[in-house]
């Protein structure tokens, strides 16, 4: 049931991704990415990260998102769509992708994992997931997580800096 | 049961067709959004092993890429729209005027 | 076979709940007419049916018999996407809002996170439809909204922190259960203050409805549609409407529970409740001008923002102490 459910999900990310790089029109990319978002929160339940799944819809498709569709809207992309979209160099790097990706499916179809551990709360219990996830968090992760918040003020005050319009005075 | 191998399967492909935009496209705009596939791929690597070892390092780890995603999209977008305001350039090889 | 079985009461569930909603924003609508009718000294619908009570349903047929007109210039796909992804998502979150201690659909243990998230995605259908429209207004009704709501999603996010600490679930059953004694409003009525202005803001209501201000935009993002198209943002606005008063019920006033003396079933409790809410956003609408976008942004990050963070630390301060 879960594996049909996976390579629903899979398959959708694959599509949509593809699809996405592909379009010459900003905004079909960026609408596809979020379809894309969509798909990977569902492998993210799949995997039993339930919480996280919520945190990559709720910033990556809600937030992050948002806001590059709110940039793309700004800016003066519809010039864009009528020039050449590739690169000279593209072939010589999808024969690179290809190769890349034939060489990964190699080196994984060779590697044995075994079972899966199993985790000590079943999908969806109260005590499960979130209060796993903050428990480690808080305490192991605890310097890591205030150097990333150290990080976001650093880009916020970048972003504000760049963005702005210089106003002479 | 999902087997890890397809977690990460399904990571580098996603990691190879983010790469791929980012090489082969033009538009910046797109550019950042495949660099945001490529972190994502990473995310699905992370979880899959995550729930693999039964560990939840993977999953804070997880949190940690899309706090840098966020980051790297509003520095990113930021810089798209001071290049948008001067000349309206949404090409990357036209950003050319350090080449000497 | 438990499966399958599980799967048909879920499906009955939903089509139970998604039916009633329907019907309820129906007459929402003429309740807002009617409210706002009074409000102004005027009457409201008064001709079909006793005091314009079939109203919403002559409305209904006649949006549905309307012609549905896309367009030259628009984005096809996406114009006619962006009515379901505005409505979708304010359906969607109705699978996990408790509406009494034994009517749900299902509870999960990231519940109000979940409603987060999904009511999130609102914002696309708007600047989808907004950009899709290919017209000037359109396009300025979805930038605004696209800041607006992006804005207020943070405000109303942390200022749910506060009843979560005290609550110490995600899940909204746990989150009722925990106000058995006293409603959390009066433990957090800075927390309610922010939560209640971001509602109005995440639901494009007055003072907040600057994505559609008709005085200015002539209709916001969506100008350019018509016929069913038009009714799913009209329905989608009233369902979030109500998903919004619902999370301020369970957070705030205790979801379906009522004080002890008073013996009304649970269900009973909360539609008393939501009528009241809704009561409030129509009365807003009636008393209140419309903010200026810059006020709007002024208010929320140096004056709302500020207060939600004190809010946190207060609570976190206060637990501490006395927990």
């Amino acid at each position: 049931m879960e594996i049909y459910f996976f390579y629903m999900f899979a398959g959708g990310m694959i599509l949509t991704s593809l699809l996405m790089i592909t379009r010459a029109n900003v905004i079909h990319a960026a609408l596809l990415l979020v379809l894309t978002f969509f798909f990977l929160a569902g492998v993210f339940v799949l995997a039993g990260a339930e919480f996280l799944a919520a945190v990559q819809i709720l910033l990556y498709a809600g937030g992050i998102m948002v806001l590059y569709l709110f940039s793309i809207m700004l800016m003066n992309v519809e010039v864009a769509v009528r020039m050449r979209q590739w690169h000279r160099q593209g072939v010589v790097v999808l024969v690179a992708a290809v190769l890349l990706g034939l060489e990964i499916w190699a080196v994984l179809g060779e590697v044995e994992f075994g079972a899966p551990k199993q985790w000590e709360w079943s999908l969806g219990a109260t005590p499960g997931n979130v209060e796993a996830l903050g428990a480690v968090l808080y305490t192991k992760f605890l310097f890591p997580f205030e150097v990333a918040s150290i990080l976001l003020l650093a880009s916020m005050i970048g972003a504000i800096v760049l963005a702005k319009r210089t106003i002479e005075r | 049961m999902i087997p890890m191998t397809h977690f990460l399967v399904l990571g580098a492909v996603l990691f190879l067709i983010g790469a791929m935009g980012v090489l082969m496209r033009r538009n910046a705009i797109i550019i950042l959004l495949s660099i945001e596939l490529m972190l994502n791929a990473v995310n699905v690597t992370f979880v899959g092993f995550s729930r693999h070892l039964a560990d939840m390092t993977g999953q804070v780890f997880a949190i940690f890429v899309i706090t840098v995603a966020a980051c790297e999209a509003a520095v990113g977008l930021a810089i798209l729209i001071a290049l948008n305001r001067d000349r309206t350039m949404v090409n990357v090889d036209e950003i050319n005027l350090l080449k000497w | 076979m438990d499966m399958a079985l599980e799967v048909a009461v879920a499906a009955i569930k939903i089509f139970i709940v998604v039916n009633v909603v329907q019907l309820v924003v129906a007459y929402m609508i003429y309740v807002e007419r009617k409210v706002i009718a009074h409000a102004q000294l005027r009457l409201g619908p008064m001709r079909v049916g006793w005091h314009g009570l079939l109203q919403p349903i002559a409305d209904g047929l006649k949006l549905f018999f309307k012609e549905d007109i896309i367009p030259d210039k628009a984005d096809r796909v996406v114009f006619v996407l962006a009515p379901v992804m505005v409505l979708v998502p304010a359906l969607v979150v109705y699978a996990v809002l408790p509406f009494s201690a034994t009517f749900y659909i299902t509870q999960i243990n990231i519940g109000l996170f979940f409603v987060l998230a999904i009511s999130s995605l609102g914002v696309f259908g708007v600047v989808m439809a907004g950009w899709a429209s290919n017209s000037k207004y359109s396009l300025l009704g979805a930038l605004r909204s696209a800041a607006q709501m992006l804005s207020y999603e943070i405000f109303l996010g942390f200022s749910v922190i506060g009843p979560l600490m005290l609550a110490g679930s995600l899940n909204l059953q746990e989150i009722v259960h925990a106000q058995r004694d006293v409603w959390f409003v009066f433990y957090q009525p800075l927390a309610f203050i922010v939560f209640f202005v971001a509602a109005l803001a995440e639901t494009n209501r007055v003072p907040f409805d600057l994505p559609e201000a008709e005085t200015e935009l002539v209709a916001g993002f969506h100008t350019e549609y018509s016929g069913m198209k038009f009714a799913f943002f009209f329905l989608a606005e009233y369902a979030s409407m109500m998903v919004i008063s619902t999370i301020g019920i369970v957070l705030f006033f205790g979801g379906w529970e009522g004080p002890d003396f008073i013996p009304l079933p649970g269900f009973v409790w909360y539609c008393l409740k939501l009528g009241a809410f809704m009561f409030v956003f129509i009365w807003l609408r009636a008393t209140l001008p419309r903010y200026r976008y810059d006020q709007l942004m002024r208010v929320g990050w140096k004056f709302m923002f500020p207060l939600v963070m004190l809010n946190i630390f207060l609570t976190g301060f206060l637990k501490y102490l006395f927990l």
